[in-house]
């Protein structure tokens, strides 16, 4: 029987998420024994023709032409997964979102009539039809392992939706919030990355996204008990998944209270 | 009560060997990322002395106290569920092979001391004990009886109740009554550090017996330990007024006081994953790419997540005010039901590690000013 097509997709990103697939190291010939590795630039010149059984994409939209682009990928996939924090929710590039593009085409090209761009940085949903979302800025090598193991077994995926707190306490780390007055996004960020901050002594920068039922505004109060301004709140909420819409509703109301308070 | 002895610092630095010498892995208090956590310790020197812990709903701080106690503070955010049932235990994994599906060798059980138990938690464990050994004549949970039955328990009385605590109210402190095997009651008496240690089983007589050199103490001595514990009682930093709560919360499932604290609360399980009582895991199955290699790894879990009360199909309590009034309702009401005891012992872990400072005390207290049970909004099951 043949193997199911494997496809690995680019747009507005860093390459992190996709070099973590090869980072798995000896599980890469574990992969390539069940999915046939079809579609996949950064590991192989090898292209075959879709369609593709499942698709692995990774970054945000942000030209025209990628706007077009994503459908027909999504044509050619039967189970279309998008990764990281571009893919899954338009990743620290969609921080244009709130600025004036035109005036960013101008300061930093000489001619930017060659540009086409558009206005806003979005994750892959707003455009497609997405049948898993793996998250993270970048996201974790085995999860995605999992990822694939998960559709070649014909399973859902299990991948933890509740806070960061969860592991950052079955890891045995004493929180960083409550013992040393640290700010920290944990309680309404996705698990996934193990809590790796606050066991160095730092609050979580929310590198996984929303949690499944994110209560931003008071996580933001307690921060503000513990010293942060309006300003302090925009910038931490503003982070790599500043255009997922709870952080992007609390980053904006926290953004007018500090313009009226002149932060 | 057993025979009392007395001795000073270098007498815990004895139990500590002795217990080693007898194969047990002792695992006691330690400064750990300026928090107070139980992990394995060597000998007396390990132990935090001189530091205290400052507690308030959503704050903790470890402060120099200025003098010598070894055990001069109350409870941090970890517990010793930590090592009964481990946060995460592959309960086997195996592979399937030419000879069929063949199991990988299960790890020997570890042969625990848990030194520094406060009574609060020495009641826990017996909480835990019941949840997980034979409760309801179900089968004991894999893996706990075998390191519990091995445990070693040298109980650690409370002179200073911390900020949070409330085990005078549930009955479960701050002396130790039973459920260990050596009791310590650390006191200052004329200035020197005097440690009064009793056992409360055959297997601590022994250890003490063997121990040697252990003096008996002055009536004054067992007269300030008295006094101290007595003072101890009635210095809580918390009471939880337990008198007919648990008709209280479940007639009150209808309580708008469920929505106020889902404002505030959020559902990110911190108070569940500290407490030493909450049971709740998970199990993960997980298959190798290949489909040859599986392993089955069990997890805490906690009421606060979507998923574990996700049935066909969707969740069942979606509201974070259901997340919250189903931790305080099995943890104070229907507990009793399932167990014929509450499940919390008033230790205030879940005051003190909530990131927003919720305070399962005062929650109570505002339902029972709230009590809804006369009228018709607050009575209904558990919509
Ligand atoms: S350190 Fe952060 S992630 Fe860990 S428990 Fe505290 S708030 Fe949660
Ligand atoms: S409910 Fe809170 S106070 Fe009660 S035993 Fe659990 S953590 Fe301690
Ligand atoms: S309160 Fe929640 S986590 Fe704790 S034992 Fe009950 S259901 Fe489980
Ligand atoms: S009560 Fe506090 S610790 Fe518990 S889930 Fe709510 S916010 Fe988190």
């Amino acid at each position: 029987m043949a193997l199911p097509k494997l496809a690995v997709y680019k747009f507005a990103s860093c390459d992190g998420c996709q070099l973590s697939i090869l980072d798995v190291e000896d599980l890469l010939l574990d992969i390539a024994s069940v999915v046939h590795i079809a579609n996949f630039p950064e590991a192989s010149r090898e292209v075959v023709e879709g369609p593709y059984d499942l698709t692995l994409v990774e970054g945000s939209i942000t030209t025209p032409h990628d706007a077009e682009r994503i459908h027909e990928i999504r044509r050619q996939s039967k189970y279309l997964v998008t990764i990281g924090a571009c893919a899954t929710a338009g990743g620290i590039q969609a921080l244009k979102n709130w600025k004036d593009t035109d005036l960013f085409m101008r300061t930093v090209y000489a001619h930017p009539e060659y540009l086409e761009t558009l206005e806003t940085s979005t994750p892959i949903k707003n455009h497609v039809e997405v049948n898993f979302e793996l998250r993270g800025c970048p996201v974790d090598k085995m999860a995605l392992v999992e990822v694939v193991a998960a559709f070649v077994q014909g399973r859902r995926p299990n991948i933890p939706e509740y806070s960061v707190c969860v592991e950052c306490k079955r890891r045995g780390t004493p929180c960083v919030m409550v013992g040393h007055g640290t700010p920290c996004l944990g309680p309404v960020t996705q698990a996934g990355c193990g809590a790796l901050c606050p066991s160095y002594n730092r609050g979580c920068y929310g590198c996984f996204g929303p949690m499944e039922s994110p209560n931003t505004e008071m996580l933001a109060a307690a921060w503000q008990r513990l010293g942060v301004n309006h300003r302090g709140l925009v910038d931490a909420f503003r982070g790599f998944n500043a255009y997922a819409e709870p952080f992007r509703i609390t980053s904006d109301h926290h953004e007018a209270l500090a313009v009226a308070k002149g932060e | 009560m057993s025979e009392m002895y007395v001795s000073g610092q270098s007498g815990v630095g004895r139990l500590i060997q002795a217990l080693a010498e007898r194969g047990h892995r002792v695992i006691g208090p330690i400064v750990r990322n300026e928090a107070l956590v139980y992990d394995e310790i060597k000998g007396v020197e390990d132990l935090p002395k001189g530091w205290t812990d400052l507690q308030e709903p959503g704050r903790y701080r470890l402060e120099q106290r200025g003098d010598e106690k070894l055990f001069g503070f109350v409870v941090g955010p970890t517990s010793w569920k930590q090592y009964l049932n481990p946060p995460e235990t592959v309960l086997w994994s195996g592979v399937i092979s030419p000879e069929g599906f063949v199991t990988d060798p299960a790890p020997e059980p570890p042969k625990y001391a848990f030194f520094g138990v406060r009574p609060c938690e020495v009641a826990a464990l017996g909480v835990l004990d019941k949840v997980y050994s034979t409760s309801n004549g179900l089968p004991s949970m894999a893996g706990y009886t075998a390191i519990r039955e091995q445990a070693f328990i040298v109980a650690v009385n409370c002179v200073e109740p911390g900020g949070n605590c409330f085990c005078v109210s549930m009955d479960t402190g701050p002396t130790a009554e039973a459920g260990y095997d050596i009791a310590i009651t650390e006191i200052v008496h004329n200035g020197n550090m005097r440690y009064l240690i009793e056992a409360g089983t055959p297997a601590g007589a022994e250890v003490l017996g063997d121990m040697g050199n252990l003096e008996e103490p002055s009536e004054a001595e067992i007269e300030a330990r008295d006094f101290f514990l007595t003072e101890a009682a009635a210095n809580m930093g918390k009471t939880l007024e337990v008198d007919d709560l648990p008709e209280l919360l479940k007639g009150n499932a209808r309580n708008p006081r469920w929505e106020s604290i889902a404002d505030r609360c959020l559902a990110c399980a911190n108070c569940t994953m500290v407490c030493p009582t909450c049971f709740c895991n998970t199990v993960d199955d997980n298959l190798s790419l290949d489909g040859t290699h599986a392993t089955r790894t069990r997890k805490w879990d906690s009421c606060f997540t979507l998923g574990f009360s996700y049935m066909h199909g969707l969740p069942m309590r979606e509201g974070v005010g259901a997340r919250y009034r189903q931790w305080i309702t099995h943890k104070l009401a229907t507990w009793v039901d399932q167990f014929d005891e509450m499940g919390c012992v008033g230790c205030g872990r879940c005051i003190t590690w909530c990131p927003v400072g919720i305070d399962i005390t005062h929650e109570a207290g505002a339902i029972r000013r709230a009590d809804l049970r006369d009228t018709p909004i607050g009575i209904g099951g558990f919509a």
